[in-house]
């Protein structure tokens, strides 16, 4: 088991270093920082809200994932299978397992290291107001979870194709049905011809209906349990996708 | 046979109705060097990969030091060491790091890590370019990181696939030498379109042309098997001129006799028969009664690149 792990431990820390080792880190840093924080300020109207709240932060996410948790994964797979290093990789003695698993937790921690480097947003409310600190944590941890569900999604799509740009597509397509589907426009236009069963199961597939309850401090086990099992059905879906395209 | 440390046996590969590879046995014995040769799209690379367990043989199983490929993989994959076409690496990283990492992922420790990295620096000439990131070094250089990695781990058995494509010749006779070095204790599989190359390094030459393995010997055994034994070419030191040489022919009782000018003072007679082998001793001695001076009497040599030709071009016509 140790052994196991410790494999894990060292494809996440290859590909970890391996987003500081080009300039790809801190530009997608500097994009992240800019783009949430121009959403809360400008398009959230932070100040205009007169609220001791970081909803203004949080609602933007789930549009800033569609579009840079498929810049994060793109290469992750897709990168390998195009410079012939999956060979070496599927050489190596290792389960495609310990590989899929590994190069995600090194992705989903990059992500972690965005977030955290929001913080001082966090504070900033903290010396404006009161918030509800608690909300706050349970929404990072939200954003967490949903970022890890978007790469996942993305790492497993880029097992498809040799191309980082048309797993980019792909990934951002596939997260914009999954957001989309709990959209209003979307479940009333369904609700109208379907069954209320049909309506709440495309609602309960939508990151956007759990998210949502999330940034308003309700963090149930449902949803807990949607974000890992997306991650985990994605995860094993990769897997397979790299035994069966690794040679194409 | 203990020391067969690749056994595999009748191996097929296909790829929608393709077939890749084609019933083939292979094995590998510790000090033999084996030298894959094929025309390109021939199945080497098909056949290395099953070999490596990077793809899975649709039929037939491979055994990697007795441990079967299939049933037990992560255990076999420790014994091999492996540069895929093209030597692929992380060409981000730098070279220390890239080796360090494949060390770590084949099991080394720390202390044993060191010791490596130190002798691949050494034994592979990578002291140099140690600190550069991979994109930046030669395709000669990049080469040696990609036999670097297949050697971290010491491992006994090494498949290495054109492991001089696109080297320069001073660098192929560097990469033949450390071949030849390193393969007393380990069995290694080459594979390669040169044939100059299977002669200068390998101990067994497997010809493999549309999936078919269609030889297996050593090189010295392939030369005497198709040695062109219908051919007779005597060197003599003799003029001849066209009177002289209607007389040699009338008198040697075979269909088809040649005289070739070899040079100034030199001449080659080529014998050689439909229906029976020209015998050397009744040659000679028919010869001698017109005084000629026999310097060299053989039948006609083939070289691996003629038989190569040979083979593949029969099998392809088939």
């Amino acid at each position: 088991m140790d052994n196991y792990l410790n494999k894990t431990y060292i494809i996440l820390d290859r590909e970890l270093k391996g987003y500081f080792r080009t300039p790809l880190a801190s530009i997608f840093l500097l994009v992240f920082l800019a783009l949430s924080s121009g959403m809360t300020f400008f398009l959230g109207r932070f100040f205009e809200r007169d609220q001791a709240d970081l909803t203004a932060f949080f609602s933007w996410h789930p549009w800033l994932f569609l579009v840079l948790m498929p810049a994060i994964g793109m290469r992750l797979w897709a990168e390998e299978r195009r410079s012939g290093t999956i060979e070496l990789l599927i050489t190596l003695p290792v389960t495609n397992t310990q590989l899929v698993v590994g190069k995600f937790l090194a992705s989903w921690i990059f992500t972690l290291i965005a977030l955290v480097l929001t913080i001082p947003i966090w504070i900033t409310v903290n010396y404006l107001g009161e918030p509800d600190n608690h909300v706050i944590l349970i929404s990072y941890f939200g954003s967490w979870l949903m970022a890890g569900a978007f790469l996942a999604l993305t790492s497993c799509l880029s097992a498809l194709t040799k191309n980082q740009v048309i797993a980019f597509i792909i990934s951002s397509i596939s997260g914009f049905v999954l957001i989309m589907a709990g959209f209003n426009l979307v479940l009333s236009t369904v609700r109208s011809w379907s069954p209320n069963w049909i309506t709440e199961t495309i609602s309960s597939m939508s990151f956007l209906s759990h998210f949502s309850r999330i940034q308003m401090g309700v963090f149930d086990l449902s949803t807990l349990v949607f974000f890992i099992s997306m991650i985990i059905l994605c995860l094993w879906i990769n897997v397979q996708l790299v035994q069966v395209k690794k040679a194409d | 046979m203990f020391d067969k440390l690749i056994n595999a046996t009748n191996l097929k590969k296909s790829f929608d109705q393709f077939i890749a590879v084609d019933n083939i046995d292979l094995s590998v014995s510790r000090g033999e060097v084996v030298g894959f040769l094929g025309p390109n799209g021939a199945g080497k690379s098909t056949t290395m990969k099953m070999l490596t367990g990077f793809l899975e043989p649709d039929n037939g199983e491979i055994f990697i030091n007795n441990i079967n490929l299939k049933s037990n993989p992560l255990k076999a994959k420790e014994y091999i060491g492996y540069l895929p076409e093209g030597a692929p690496s992380y060409s981000d990283m730098i070279v220390a790091d890239f080796l360090s990492f494949i060390g770590k992922m084949r099991g080394l420790n720390d202390s044993s890590l060191s010791n490596r990295l130190e002798e691949m620096a050494n034994q592979i000439n990578l002291k140099e370019m140690w600190n550069r990131p991979i994109e930046t070094l030669s395709k000669g250089f990049k080469r040696r990181v990609g036999i670097a990695q297949a050697l971290i781990h010491d491992p006994d058995i090494l498949i290495l696939d054109e492991p001089t494509d696109g080297l320069d010749p001073n660098q192929k006779h560097e990469m033949r030498n450390l071949i030849k070095r390193i393969s007393t204790n380990k069995a290694i599989v080459i594979s390669t379109h040169i044939l100059e190359e299977v002669e200068a390094v390998c101990s067994r030459a497997v010809i493999i042309s549309n999936g078919k393995l269609l030889a297996n010997d050593t090189p010295k055994n392939l030369e005497n098997k198709f040695l062109n034994k219908n051919t007779l070419s005597i060197k003599v030191s003799n003029k001849i001129n066209n009177v002289f040489a209607r007389e040699i022919k009338s008198l040697l009782k075979y269909d088809d006799v040649k005289i070739q000018k070899t040079d100034i003072s030199t001449h080659t007679l080529l014998v050689s028969d439909s229906k029976k082998n020209p015998n050397l001793n009744t040659v000679l001695k028919q010869i001698s009664k017109l005084k000629l001076d026999v310097i060299e009497a053989n039948f006609q040599k083939v070289s691996l690149e003629e038989i190569f030709r040979t083979i593949t071009s029969e099998n392809n016509s088939k």
